[in-house]
């Protein structure tokens, strides 16, 4: 009987482990978008005990918007209590923040599966060959997470909400009041 | 136009004497023995060419390996010397087992035209005057396709807006390509990995081609395209974004110079919602074969029979 157990947490172990790696090798994405006022978390939060009840916060982080099926979840749900600087999937497994995607497929099948074969979300690299991928919480705030225009320029090349200007409406250049000074035919 | 041959339409019959008529004639031989780009293009110092080489170039389809190399070279000097710094112009050629398709997320695009920009940095596409844009924006109201009720020039503080959505079109690369067959001088023809491009050498300026393409893919050089040295792209293709001239007709090659090289059109990489997907659509692993397989997608105009090679999707 024991054998079978140690059998057992054996094959735990690897099941376990391997997706871990294979993740970790499979996507190379670039460091998470981590505040630099509250990362580590652990610089705080080594000190202080944990209370697992849910609750409004009212002395820190009061600026995070929850606005995630709040009524259902809270931090912990993600965020690991026993080591602050990871988060950690529903089996318990804990997982660098540049992995969290795997946490939010866990919920989120449909567009983790986009992810993974290149579809949902921005791709760069190579269409032969190797391709960055982004994060989910480089477009979406986990804590908010329905979309808007406003993800950071150092990965998707905008930060403001405005468009590009629009066309000329065509003939506009070629009116004579337009074209002075500009030559007839460019040079 | 050339004075050549303005001055063979404007011979007056009642002011005509035998040596006006013999001059006339004379003229006319030498408008007829000029080959047909050479009328169209620039007319300026020798009818617009800087030598003879590029005067007697061939139709890139017919030209030995080193008469496209004879030409490159041509080109780069040619480049290089207008626009101050190195140019390089190359023909990479196309891949076996590669048919290039693309394919654009509806759900996703929210209209900030980042890719039209991204494609006119990188193509070398005219910044002054009259403007060349390969990527247009259509504006839809909700639940409306109508190409007819479509604005293009929409201009709000901040996108997306509420009760539209976005559409961009482009040239679509299509498989039975009605621009192709359009061209009486065969100066765009389909390439084997599926692009459709352009000699604009040897384009006349017809623009059947534009009269002939349902998607507004084509776009016409009114005017010498005008690119500050310090914003052109020199790393060029010879059917793709090297710079063009007066009188040819240009469009979208999904980036030849970069694609035919492994990486991504431009607009991808320009995309901030990642709604724009490129990939070979002969590779059972490509991101455009997972979408052809488990997206909705529909490609515009299809009743039209012209097989586009892009296509619109859900995700």
């Amino acid at each position: 009987m024991r054998r079978v157990w140690v059998l057992a947490a054996v094959c735990a172990c690897v099941v376990a482990w391997e997706p871990e790696t294979d993740a970790a090798q499979e996507f190379a994405v670039p460091p998470p978008p981590l505040s630099e006022d509250y990362y580590p978390c652990s610089q705080c939060h080594a000190d202080l005990s944990t209370d697992p009840t849910p609750r409004q916060l009212t002395d820190e982080h009061t600026d995070i918007v929850f606005d995630h099926a709040e009524q259902f979840r809270w931090c912990l749900d993600c965020h690991d209590a026993r080591d602050r600087d990871k988060l950690h999937l529903q089996s318990g497994e804990r997982l660098d923040f540049g992995e969290s995607y795997r946490l939010c497929g866990q919920c989120h099948g449909d567009k983790y599966r986009d992810w993974r074969a290149g579809i949902h979300g921005k791709r760069t690299g190579r269409w032969d060959g190797e391709k960055q991928y982004l994060l989910c919480a480089h477009c979406h705030d986990p804590h908010s997470p329905r979309y808007v225009l406003r993800a950071d320029p150092a990965w998707t090349g905008t930060s403001d909400r405005q468009p590009e200007p629009p066309p000329q409406v065509p003939g506009s250049q070629t009116l004579p009041a337009r074209r002075e000074g500009q030559g007839a035919g460019g040079h | 136009m050339s004075e050549s041959k303005r001055q063979v339409t404007t011979v007056d019959a009642r002011q005509a004497s035998r040596r006006k008529f013999l001059k006339g004639l004379a003229a006319g031989a030498v408008a007829a023995s000029v080959p047909a780009p050479a009328l169209a293009q620039g007319g300026r110092g020798f009818l617009g060419y800087s030598s003879w080489a590029e005067y007697f170039q061939k139709n890139y389809l017919l030209m030995s390996p080193e008469e496209k190399a004879a030409a490159l070279r041509r080109l780069e000097e040619k480049y290089s010397a207008k626009y101050g710094r190195k140019v390089t112009v190359k023909d990479t050629g196309p891949r076996e087992d590669v048919l290039f398709a693309y394919a654009l997320d509806l759900n996703k695009c929210v209209g900030c035209r980042r890719c039209v920009y991204g494609c006119v940095r990188e193509n070398n596409l005219p910044r002054e005057g009259e403007q060349i844009h390969y990527i247009k924006v259509l504006r839809f109201e909700d639940g409306v396709m109508d190409f007819e009720r479509s604005d293009r020039y929409y201009d709000p503080k901040e996108v997306p807006e509420d009760g539209y959505y976005y559409m961009p079109v482009q040239c679509l690369h299509c498989r039975n390509a009605p621009c192709v067959k359009a061209c009486p001088v065969k100066a765009t023809w389909t390439e084997p990995d599926g692009l459709v491009v352009v000699d604009y050498n040897w384009c006349i300026g017809c623009r059947y081609c534009m009269a002939a393409c349902p998607y507004e893919g084509r776009n016409f050089n009114w005017q010498d395209p005008v690119i500050p040295s310090s914003e052109l792209n020199p790393e060029t293709h010879y059917l793709g974004n090297r710079p063009r001239m007066r009188g040819t007709v240009e469009k979208c090659t999904f980036c030849i110079q970069r694609s035919r090289e492994g990486r991504y059109p431009a607009c991808v990489e320009a995309c901030p919602v990642g709604a724009r997907k490129f990939g070979n659509l002969l590779d059972p692993k490509s991101e455009i074969r997972y979408i052809l397989e488990n997206k909705r997608v529909f490609r515009i105009k299809e009743e039209l029979l012209t097989e586009p090679k892009f296509f619109y999707f859900f995700g």
